[in-house]
């Protein structure tokens, strides 16, 4: 059902985000100057683990290797990978190459960016929303996602008019690194073209698509 | 990684920049900043040549202490921002930056040439066979002690040595680019990386590897200048607020490339001011115009971005003289559209430099 799917989904991410901070030190060689014995510390470790049980969504593992998303973003900065385990792709969303989500509702769709795009852009300071009953069209820009370093343009994946937008991303922006799929939603358009959507990716394609353009920087 | 200043560099390691700002504030950061370029100035007229082309007062700094200094040309722009470290009468140490190493080293080469030729006994050596590390925060000087003999706690701000760290020759300088307490320590650079590793594990982990993206982040919110965007070569230290770094004596005597645009400047006030900014809405970056009320252009914001500390968007730029004070309040612009902004004092989050009492 979509209730413990989305379930399964956050605890993912929320378990990924435990995986890489660095285990809590209980004594402290700092506080005892006189204390000679040096201890060993297995730093970082948590990040190496590869992903446990394979749950119901697709999840991929991500080649530890460069990724330039948001080349529409800052051109000077390329945002360094470090190894992380695996980016979060679902199952029943549509994607474009620009890592917009799109879920079909009727005739609406609501729109986001991806688990691997919030990754590399980092820490969510500010989006910039259109106003309701703006129209967007398919691969053209309606905002902009701003992390602590560089500005995002985001696309949209249909063309339509735009029915809601999530002003909730007004006072915690950062749902969009923490929600990607749900919480961290952006705008909800009624769809003007349908058969738009055949030109999008689904999950499969998508996830492929984030592998061979990782591994090409 | 990210190519700067011809070298690869990280923006980040495995901390987001926000985290690692934020950490540097409440434990520390280890920077490998050997990009930087280390440089040292011998000879009896090594101070007086050094003179002819900083502002700095370098002959009253005590032995063993430095100071932020700018290297200016004939218009009084700034070539470089740089600490320049006296150790002795004899002897200054100086650390430019990377993206400026050959434009410097170009331009303190041909003076030294002339200066020589007439007769002036000066030479110098580019540190190339050390690395720098800076480490900053809380816990730099507790870290530190672990690894070495000499008592930093009687080491202040600003202050120099020469000294054994972890079983090397390190020149040791009590100052840094992030607002905090730290050090920066020029290794021998076979020595560095087991310097990095054992400074990392003294601190247990609570100091953390930190990249470019939290260094910005952190001299930002310290309301310190990064040459190429907040200071450049039209820009003279008297417009960029850097007035203090011009020694007194400096200002009686003038001596120093540019003297007569600068004293000029600090008589009658320059025409534009850097400011530190507040502002609603995105954050604004690089070359964000700043208008007034009505619209009309009045200046142009030089860094901007989001403080992690703060919460906050924090940016500099330069205003029209008069419009500088703080509590000023004018417009943005990010994008296309206009959002409130007002000036606000620097540093926007308060220094903890190691001060003697």
């Amino acid at each position: 059902s979509q209730f413990s799917e989305r379930t399964t989904h956050q605890l993912l991410l929320r378990k990924r985000r435990e995986i890489e901070k660095p285990p809590p030190n209980p004594k402290s060689e700092l506080g005892a100057p006189e204390r000679k014995r040096e201890r060993e510390r297995n730093r970082g470790g948590g990040a190496e683990r590869s992903p446990s049980s394979s749950p119901r969504r697709v999840i991929m593992a991500m080649a530890a290797s460069r990724s330039l998303w948001a080349s529409r973003a800052a051109s000077y900065l390329k945002i360094s990978a470090f190894p992380r385990a695996f980016s979060t792709v679902l199952k029943d969303l549509k994607y474009a190459e620009t890592h917009e989500w799109v879920k079909v509702d009727g005739d609406s769709a609501t729109v986001g960016i991806t688990d691997h795009a919030q990754d590399h852009l980092g820490d969510v300071v500010y989006v910039e929303l259109p106003e309701v009953g703006a129209s967007v069209s398919q691969g053209t820009n309606f905002g902009a996602v701003e992390s602590v370093k560089a500005t995002s343009d985001i696309n949209s994946p249909v063309s339509g008019e735009v029915i809601a937008v999530n002003d909730e991303l007004l006072e915690k922006p950062a749902l969009v690194n923490g929600d990607p799929y749900e919480g961290g939603w952006i705008i909800k358009v009624k769809v003007s073209d349908a058969g738009e959507l055949n030109s999008l990716m689904d999950d499969k394609k998508y996830s492929k698509f984030c592998e061979e353009e990782d591994s090409k920087h | 990684m990210v190519p700067f200043a011809g070298w690869s560099m990280p923006i980040q390691y495995k901390d987001t920049i926000m985290d690692s700002t934020l950490n540097c504030r409440a434990n520390g950061s280890l920077f490998d900043v050997s990009h930087m370029c280390g440089l040292s100035l011998q000879g009896r007229q090594a101070i007086p040549f050094l003179e002819s082309l900083v502002v700095a007062d370098v002959a009253a700094l005590k032995d063993g202490t430095g100071s932020l200094t700018v290297f200016t040309n004939d218009k009084g722009g700034a070539i470089d921002d740089s600490v320049v470290t006296k150790v002795n009468d004899h002897h200054v140490y100086l650390v430019v930056n990377a993206g400026c190493r050959d434009k410097d080293l170009a331009h303190i080469g041909a003076h030294m040439e002339a200066f020589q030729k007439k007769g002036g006994d000066v030479k110098w050596h580019v540190h190339d066979e050390r690395s720098l590390l800076a480490l900053q925060g809380p816990l730099a000087a507790p870290t530190l002690q672990l690894l070495t003999k000499e008592d930093l706690s009687k080491m202040y701000f600003s202050d120099f040595k020469m000294i054994d760290i972890n079983g090397s020759a390190c020149f040791l300088t009590r100052t840094g680019y992030t607002g905090e307490d730290g050090f920066e320590i020029s290794v021998p650079s076979e020595n560095a990386v087991d310097l990095a590793k054992a400074l990392l594990e003294k601190s247990e982990g609570k100091v953390r590897l930190t990249g470019l993206g939290a260094r910005d982040s952190l001299r930002l919110e310290a309301g310190l200048c990064l040459y190429g965007n907040d200071m450049e070569q039209h820009i003279t230290p008297v417009e960029a607020g850097l007035s203090w770094a011009i020694g007194k004596r400096r200002k009686a005597e003038g001596g120093f490339l540019g003297a007569e645009v600068i004293l000029k400047q600090l008589k009658e006030g320059p025409k534009i001011r850097r400011v530190g900014i507040f502002s609603q809405g995105p954050p604004p970056r690089s070359h964000s115009e700043i208008v007034s009320g009505t619209g009309e252009n009045i200046g142009e914001v030089t860094s901007g971005g989001f403080s992690p500390c703060l919460k906050k968007n924090i940016a500099m730029g330069y205003v029209k003289n008069g419009l500088h004070k703080a509590g000023t309040e004018f417009k943005v612009v990010v994008r296309g559209k206009q959002y409130d902004a007002v000036v606000t004092k620097m540093p926007f989050v308060p220094t903890k430099y190691y001060k003697a009492p």
